[in-house]
């Protein structure tokens, strides 16, 4: 085993931040070492919370971190912020709320760019949460963007998904994109102080019985930050649904879609990878482009004869 | 293999002035790097301690307050007990010519007084950087 | 102003002069921009005439200085009686440093004190606290207890001279030493007068020297404000304040409109407690900054004066004296340049100006040296000498408002009135002040136009001089202000002493009734005033509020 694998399964926070840069940046070093660590990992408890922007998934986060801390759990925080189309850069601010907790060595927190995704989940992300399981992390929170695909797609990794929601300013349940309502293993109604909770409770409520009987009914807990309430409600309900998860063997389901999800990622990440390296590309395409000039061959049969030939 | 340039701006101490540091951040994502920002009021266990988490190739701190002697200083010396000599420290602020070459000596790179032109910190960060 | 008939006469004469004369003109002087805009981004014309003020009726919406709609001025002979309070914001290291500064300023001529705090001392922390650590009197003096307050003012009668003191979080706390000292000197409540700044919205929005969240935040303000008219009545329980919401980057619209919101939303604080709004009213002050801009800045002020009266009307107001914007004036710390500082005494010259022709009822003007450290000695007898030369040898302050009548502007002052009603409606339309802050309107707003400063200063559309044209290769080197390297540790130990001589229990006594009357809803002020006659310290004092009230935290707007 490498150095830096030994070092990031010893929960070494230096090691842990370079791999994920390693990973981030496709660095071939990174591949090395994630083969290494993946059969360090698996202990982890993976919860995604999603939700729209502006709905304090941040402060939220912080509040659940400190129940986790309490208990005792080592906690990794992953916080997805967007990569600007136009630079590639990008503001990661989602730490901001949780400042107090980056001198307990007990929880490591990490911010993330969407890269060059289009919407949905940044194929890193699936080895970052990987990286953290190896490294000792008890519990794993991911906070993402909360807009676009990438709030679907969190329940490919996520034990449990959190939907947070806040009471009124038009954002009634009603318009909730559908997607939203399927995911959620619990809803938040966060910013619980605020007037108009018991509305969006109770519409939630009755959206929940339009879906009908189930074996497992999704909760829905009301939480404020600002007056601290509801945040050990929400820990208890998490608990309940890792409980049923378990007992109903969804569990092991749910990770069997989430390693085929990565599986999937990194077949489609090599592929891409090979396809579009241009040099590669452009020399195997350079052939036909005279034929196909010549009508010798039209530009489809062109193309099959080429990915017949990659995909051999 | 696609490397970004990470940055960690950070305000130490009690100063509240953030226009510098927030127009500092917005350049450098327009510039194409990954910027964390820490908000106000850190102490230098948290900057360092966000440097080691983030991984980030640069750490640049703002400060008006008139502190950067031992706010700075304290910063560079924590990143060095690290061992994080690789990453770039730059500061920015109200800060006396007089007091610049104390800074280099304690591992500030570079220090950006009022007028900079955004360019400036941002074509030095590209052309500095250790890593 | 003017008959409708001769506007129209105007307006063709000025298409004949536009396509005849002024065409012409910039066929041979092609203009050096394509369009003239000012710092709130308002373009302006190549000339204003009557036409452009036309809809205004001089009665109703100019008037005579000293009467509504007060454009013109609060006061009815300004100037000509007496000058503006020439106050010097100072403070540094210690008291007994401080102290001096102040005893050589009045010495100098100037007429009132302005007291700058450290930032500890603004969060409220005392000086031995680990979050303090290399803040000691940087950027203002360190005040930790009534100990230290009684050497700042040591020599200085307080029933003599008014002083006004920057202080937000912890500004009930700091004014009760200053209401103690007074009572130890001799003098007696109802006989000081002052300012605190005590306005937390803007700290929020643009300064963020906050401690609690906005709701205590609001009471403490209002309890100040109840407590003062019943005990203190000559004292400015308020500086509303734009100064920092410019100094943070805003546009001077933004500044006006900004500070104009908070101002009226404070009144409606007041007004929920059951005061009385013509109680507590005239004893609202202003700060506002003087940026580089000169005609914007002086429509500013005007604009501020007939939108306050207006407001005040509309919110109930009876007594005239209800419906003064007062104001202090500090020019633009943020137009200072490192690169050849002296030029920064040209700047201020220009922006004091400004604000004398505003109306400012008191001013600061900056030191050439501020964009490098706190102001020397000799750098800020320039600064006080300027506003004396303004005072004495201009003549501006021989007629009242010397530019109303202006095309340009009266134009201007309408204009932004204008901007500042859409201002208001924004920000109604979520919800109000509070809730814009939670929502990071204002801190958007601002960042936005701060980053478009900079862009355009970096991009040379923006000039200054200095900076990004008519550099220097080498920059000159001034002196600047040597601190006593002693100071911070004689401090401390004066603290120490502090915490073993005074009566411990009294001091928890008072501090553990100050929480009881926290947890409740009475007027914090009396329980604050026990705490520091006995000796608690600001920060004790301040910690049993945060345990109580807790801390806020900001989201970042960029």
């Amino acid at each position: 085993m490498s150095e830096l694998s030994a070092k990031v399964i010893a929960g070494d926070p230096r090691s842990i931040g370079r791999l994920i840069t390693l990973v981030e940046n496709d660095a071939p070093e990174a591949v090395e070492a994630m083969k290494q660590i993946h059969r360090y990992t698996g202990q982890a408890q993976i919860i995604g919370v999603t939700g729209v922007m502006g709905s304090g998934k941040s402060s939220l986060i912080f509040e659940l971190a400190l129940v986790f801390r309490a208990e005792g759990k080592k906690v990794g925080i992953i916080a997805i912020d967007p990569t600007s189309p136009f630079s590639g850069g990008a503001l990661l601010g989602d730490r901001i709320r949780m400042m107090d907790l980056s001198t307990d060595s007990g929880v490591f927190i990490r911010s993330m760019g969407t890269r060059g995704m289009m919407g949905g989940l940044t194929s890193a992300l699936y080895d970052v949460v990987e990286i953290l399981d190896a490294a000792g992390m008890n519990v794993i929170i991911i906070e993402t963007v909360g807009v676009g695909q990438d709030e679907v797609d969190i329940v490919k990794i996520a034990d449990t998904t959190l939907v947070v929601l806040i009471p009124g300013l038009g954002d009634s349940v009603q318009t909730i994109k559908a997607g939203l309502m399927e995911i959620a293993d619990i809803f938040v109604v966060n910013k619980a102080d605020k007037p108009g909770v018991e509305q969006t409770v109770a519409e939630l409520e009755s959206m929940l019985d339009l879906v009908g009987h189930t074996e497992y009914r999704t909760p829905i807990v009301a939480t404020s930050v600002k007056e601290k309430k509801g945040i050990q409600l929400l820990t208890s309900k998490i608990a309940e649904h890792q409980e049923y998860l378990k007992k109903s063997k969804t569990f092991d389901t749910r990770r069997r879609q989430r390693y085929e999800a990565e599986l999937i990622e990194i077949i489609r990440k090599r592929l891409m990878d090979f396809i579009f390296d241009e040099k590669k590309l452009k020399k195997t395409v350079d052939c036909c482009i005279d034929q196909i000039s010549k009508k010798e061959l039209d530009p489809y049969t062109a193309a099959d004869e080429i990915l017949g030939k990659i995909l051999k | 293999m696609i490397k970004k340039i990470r940055v960690l701006v950070a305000k130490p101490g009690l100063d509240g002035h953030d226009r510098g540091a927030k127009i500092v951040a917005r350049a450098l994502r327009d510039a194409g790097m990954e910027v964390v920002y820490t908000g106000l009021h850190q102490t230098a266990q948290q900057i360092v301690n966000t440097a080691i988490q983030e991984d980030v190739d640069v750490v640049g701190l703002s400060l008006l307050s008139g502190a950067h002697m031992t706010l700075f200083i304290d910063v560079a010396l924590l990143l060095k007990e690290k061992q994080m000599d690789d990453v770039l420290i730059v500061g920015g602020g109200i800060i006396p010519q007089q007091d610049v070459p104390g800074l280099k000596k304690a591992g500030i790179a570079e220090v950006f007084g009022p007028g900079t032109p955004v360019e400036d910190i941002v074509s030095y960060i590209k052309k500095n950087v250790k890593r | 102003m003017v008959k409708k008939e001769t506007i129209k006469q105007m307006h063709e004469k000025r298409a004949d002069w536009e396509k005849q004369k002024y065409s012409k003109a910039i066929q041979k002087n092609p203009e050096r921009k394509q369009k003239f805009k000012n710092l709130s981004d308002i373009e302006i014309k190549n000339l204003y005439t009557p036409e452009d003020i036309a809809d205004l009726e001089y009665l109703k919406d100019v008037g005579f200085p000293g009467q509504e709609p007060f454009l013109r001025g609060v006061h009815p002979n300004l100037y000509r009686g007496r000058l503006w309070t020439m106050r010097q914001f100072a403070g540094f290291g210690s008291a007994e440093e401080t102290n001096k500064r102040y005893h050589y300023l009045l010495e100098h001529g100037e007429t009132g004190l302005s007291v700058a705090f450290d930032y500890p001392t603004l969060y409220g922390y005392d000086t031995d606290h680990p979050l303090a650590r290399g803040e000691f009197g940087k950027c203002g003096v360190a005040i930790s207890s009534l100990w230290d307050m009684e050497l700042l003012f040591h020599g200085i009668p307080l029933d003599k001279i008014t002083t006004s003191m920057t202080i937000n979080g912890p500004a009930a706390i700091v004014w009760a030493m200053y209401i103690a000292n007074a009572e130890n000197q001799g003098v007696s409540k109802e006989k000081i007068g002052g300012t605190i700044q005590n306005d937390i919205l803007k700290e929020y929005i643009a300064q963020k020297s906050y401690i609690f969240p906005p709701e205590p935040s609001m009471r403490l303000i209002v309890d100040t404000f109840e407590y003062g008219f019943n005990n203190v009545p000559k004292w400015n329980t308020i500086s509303i304040s734009g100064y920092h919401i410019r100094e943070a980057g805003s546009t001077a619209v933004q500044e006006l409109a900004f500070t104009l919101g908070d101002g009226i939303e404070y009144v409606k604080a007041a007004m929920k407690r059951g005061l009385s709004i013509d109680d507590f009213a005239p004893r609202l002050s202003f700060f506002f900054n003087a940026h580089n801009d000169f005609f914007e800045e002086i429509a500013k002020y005007r604009a501020a004066r007939r939108i306050w009266a207006s407001e005040m009307k509309k919110l109930g107001a009876k007594k005239q004296r209800s419906l003064w914007m007062r104001f202090h004036t500090q020019t633009a710390g943020c137009s200072l340049t490192a690169q050849q500082p002296e030029m920064n005494i040209v700047r201020v010259t220009m922006q004091a100006l400004a604000a004398v022709l505003g109306g400012t009822q008191s001013l600061h003007t900056n030191s050439m040296d501020e964009a490098l450290a706190l102001p020397s000695e000799k750098a800020v007898r320039i600064a006080l000498r300027t506003q004396q030369i303004i005072a004495e040898e201009s003549g501006v302050t021989d007629t009242v408002d010397p530019l109303g009548g202006s095309y340009y502007i009266e134009w201007l002052t309408s204009k932004m009135e204008e901007e500042t009603y859409k201002y208001f409606d924004k920000v109604e339309r979520l919800g109000g002040v509070i809730p814009a802050i939670e929502k990071g309107f204002f801190q958007r707003e601002i960042a936005e136009s701060a980053y478009r400063y900079q862009k355009e200063t970096d991009e040379n559309k923006r000039i200054i001089v200095g900076v990004n044209r008519y550099k220097l290769d080498e920059e000159p080197s001034i002196p600047i202000l040597k601190m006593d390297e002693k100071g911070e540790e004689r401090q401390i130990k004066r603290l120490k002493k502090l915490r073993t001589e005074r009566d411990a229990t009294k001091v928890q006594n008072h501090l553990q009734r100050l929480r009881k009357a926290a947890e409740g809803d009475e007027n914090l002020m009396p329980f604050i005033l026990d705490c520091i006659h006995s000796y608690a310290t600001l920060g004790e004092t301040c910690d049993v509020l945060r345990e109580v009230f807790g801390e806020y935290k900001e989201q970042a707007i960029f």
